[in-house]
């Protein structure tokens, strides 16, 4: 079954009926509520950049999935330990509760640091209380103390230690803020306990936000300060929030930023460091990338000290323009020039990339399902390369990311919300699309019906995406997936058409 | 030797539970009963009378110390006390820390796999006051006790626990086939108290086994940390624990599934009694009070 038909459906709301129709009545009911087709948004001004002005905030979102159904989604402790705070690099991150979890969250998500892992750096390394059945009965407070104790002895130059929680602390009641506290004052380390438990909320977005809240009541409220206390802020300081350096994204980022002019204090939390939190409320600016698992600790430093902070976008020639601009504008005429000029002096690298890679992409399409920013995030560096988005959806978006997502997608493409393993393998199956960007779960029954894909959450093990420097490496990896000869192998030599096979 | 018969006995806290289950298994044995107790209560206080001592070692702390469950032999746990009555305690957590349902899991588990229910004629439990979670409910589960004796008494939070602890047995009745085997009245001295005790026992489907009377021997016993049967075997008040042995052990295969009743209804019953007062009388009361006072 190679790709016989190039394209799929015109007709997405009939398409989406079609694929209801396996659930049962309540099922049915239910799931329509996460499935879309976005819609022309006359009374809103086209965006600036986009020049799209369509809408798809009628999805539901950020609830429970059905059970029954096979949904992506990940666990509160998954968007604590595995996204927020698990890149922070000179921190010991444990994973509190038996070894499963930690296990599996081994190595992190390609959050590339610099350091030296096991002396000041810990992030790809795997720290749990391995809970066995007498610390459920008898709780797993003095194991986790007695734990930290021992990091201490063997790693001495960490920062501090974060607390995990898997499932059963919450169900035990375990006080994991008492150990916290009083190993903060017996060490004398930032120790912060998170109440991450898996069963919490409805998907990862949870942990994001009970991981910020750790941060805010824990480093700063209960903090002394730490980093900050002698740091002077210049008036180019910003902080980069929601960048997880994936396969050295924050890298690519920060050389802009730089060339610009300004002084990126902190990133947040790939390769970050415990100092760069602590210093982060005397930063002027904060430039949040990934809204959705970071806003809540951008709004908690506006409100307390001031802190403005905006949305940017570096994927893609036109948004990293666009980006560059609104970000300058929030500094005098020095960063603005400077911004013009990094967009003038990387303008020959995109020229040079587009006549390479588009007339090989052009009007090729994509259909997304990723987490909670990337859906509509990724849009315009695929419309750079004149290739057309089919469908997109979120696993664990809110509301408030379906408003964004209308500057980003045309009318008329098809918008999944959760979507199940059902409902996504059918939409790929009847549209066809020449590229499928998702997760490693969706890898491989993609590539089985003949149509290239790329994990979107890794950058595939390549990467970096973001900057200039990322879509250099992000036009030629759509490219190697898209136009590998593979394709063209697909069907069997004795499925060949007849007259071939009568030679 | 007959099959094995598992029975527990439930009910609030403080209201006599080991004392009462104790007192009636060691009457038990004088009828030929090969009998082990398993105290799933973290104070583990089952089986000091029947062994004359404080406490015993427990299963979940012999088998933390050694590392784990596996670690543990049966003989390290099993103690034998008062006419080869084998006692084991559960034990647990100190209050507020850990879990101590799973652990009444963990024992039972390891009990069973390491062949404590061999050779015996009865297993009683010995749970601690309420059903408080799915832990504290596995001897009413799986097929382990048969029967449930609720320990109550004609006190408003006795009747609350017992009515409660029926509907975790009605809970697992169908798939367990765990039965209400009555309810044991445990004396307090309130107003109509055989009465009320009665009654409550014909709301839940079942009957009253026995109205175990108030006697100060029993304290008597308990400070010597004996049964009244082995420190006044004599006594009046052992023939009632000896009375109470002989109606549980002819109970067998007579528990019903019980039909636990509504808050309201439960609380229109102790209207009825005059235990609880309605609301105008509540008022009533009030008033005459203000009354009388101003």
């Amino acid at each position: 079954m190679a790709k016989d038909h190039v394209s799929g459906p015109e007709d997405y709301e009939a398409l989406i009926e079609e694929v209801l129709e396996a659930y049962p009545l309540k099922a049915r009911k239910r799931r329509a509520k996460h499935l879309q087709v976005s819609q022309a948004d006359p009374e809103s001004e086209p965006d600036a950049t986009t020049g799209i002005a369509s809408k798809c905030d009628t999805t539901k979102s950020n609830i429970k999935s059905i059970p029954g159904v096979m949904t992506v989604r990940g666990c509160a402790y998954a968007g604590s330990k595995g996204v927020v705070w698990g890149p922070v690099k000179d921190m010991i991150h444990i994973s509190h509760g038996p070894v499963g979890c930690g296990q599996y969250s081994w190595s992190q998500r390609r959050n590339y640091y610099i350091g030296k892992t096991g002396i000041d750096s810990f992030v790809t390394m795997q720290f749990t209380t391995d809970f066995q059945e007498k610390d459920i009965v008898f709780g797993g407070d003095k194991k986790l103390a007695k734990m930290i104790d021992e990091l201490e002895e063997l790693f001495p130059l960490s920062r501090g230690t974060t607390i995990q929680s898997e499932c059963p602390i919450g169900l035990i009641g375990d006080d994991i803020e008492a150990v916290a506290k009083a190993k903060n004052k017996e060490h004398g380390k930032t120790m912060v306990p998170v109440r991450c438990e898996g069963f919490r909320g409805v998907s990862q977005s949870l942990g994001h936000h009970i991981a910020n809240d750790a941060v805010r009541d824990w480093v700063y409220e209960k903090g002394d300060g730490g980093a900050a206390k002698d740091y002077e802020g210049g008036k180019y300081d910003v902080n980069v929030i929601g960048d997880y350096n994936i396969g050295g994204d924050a890298w690519a980022s920060r050389i802009l930023l730089e060339e610009m002019g300004l002084n990126v204090v902190g990133n947040w939390s790939g390769d970050a460091t415990l100092a760069e939190i602590e210093r982060a409320p005397k930063a002027k600016l904060n430039l949040i990338h990934c809204y959705r698992s970071m806003n809540y600790i951008c709004r908690y430093m506006e409100e307390k000290y001031g802190v403005a902070w905006m949305e940017y976008n570096f994927f893609g020639p036109t948004q990293i323009a666009a980006s560059l601009r609104a970000i300058a504008k929030n500094f005098d005429e020095t960063i603005q020039e400077n911004a013009e000029k990094v967009i003038a002096k990387y303008q020959p690298l995109v020229d040079a990339i587009n006549a390479k890679y588009r007339p090989r992409l052009e009007g090729k399409s994509v259909m997304l399902y990723v987490g909670g920013l990337r859906p509509r995030h990724v849009v315009t560096a695929y419309d750079d390369l004149g290739m057309v988005i089919a469908g997109t959806g979120y696993e664990f978006g809110h509301g408030d990311d379906y408003k964004r997502t209308g500057h980003y997608v045309k009318e008329g493409t098809l918008i999944y919300d959760d979507v199940t393993g059902y409902e996504l393998e059918k939409f790929i199956e009847k549209i066809r699309p020449d590229l499928v960007g998702s997760g490693i779960k969706e890898k491989y029954p993609t590539q089985k019906m003949g149509i290239p894909f790329r994990q979107m959450h890794s950058w595939d093990y390549s990467g970096p995406y973001h900057g200039y420097d990322g879509y250099a490496i992000f036009a030629r990896d759509m490219d190697l997936a898209i136009n590998n000869p593979v394709w063209g192998m697909y069907d069997a030599p004795w499925d060949k058409p007849a007259a071939i096979a009568a030679e | 030797m007959s099959a094995l018969r598992q029975i527990a006995f439930y009910g609030k806290g403080g209201i006599g539970k080991s004392t009462t289950s104790q007192n009636t298994l060691a009457a038990l044995v004088e009828l030929g009963q090969k009998i082990l107790i398993v105290g799933c209560d973290p104070k583990a206080d089952s089986t000091r009378l029947i062994l004359n001592s404080k406490a015993q070692d427990t299963v979940l702390h012999l088998a933390a110390e050694m590392g784990s469950v596996e670690d543990l032999e049966l003989e390290d746990v099993l103690k034998v006390g008062f006419k080869d009555i084998k006692c084991v305690e559960s034990g647990g957590p100190e209050p507020g820390v850990g879990c101590a349902g799973r652990g009444v899991i963990t024992s039972i588990n390891f009990l069973e796999e390491n062949g404590a229910y061999d050779d015996v004629d009865y297993v009683s439990y010995d749970v601690l006051g309420d059903v408080v979670c799915g832990g504290f409910a596995m001897p009413i589960r799986e097929n382990k006790a048969q029967e449930i004796y609720i320990v109550m008494s004609g006190e408003m939070m006795a009747l609350y626990a017992a009515n409660n602890i029926s509907k975790g047995i009605l809970k697992y009745a169908n798939s367990g086939g765990v039965r209400l085997g009555g309810l044991i009245c445990n004396e307090r001295q309130t107003d109509k108290e055989l009465e009320l005790a009665e009654a409550m026992a014909a709301k839940l489907g079942s009957k009253l086994i026995h109205f175990v009377p108030r006697d100060n021997i029993v304290q008597h016993a308990e400070l010597r940390r004996q049964t009244v049967i082995e420190y006044a075997p004599d006594s009046k008040q052992a023939d009632e624990y000896r009375q109470l042995a002989t109606k549980i052990h002819n109970n067998s295969g007579k528990g019903v599934i019980p039909t636990p009743i509504t808050m309201e209804e439960l609380e229109e019953m102790l209207m009825e009694f005059g235990i609880m007062q309605s609301e105008e009388e509540r008022l009533a009361a009030i008033a005459a009070t203000e009354a009388a006072a101003g």
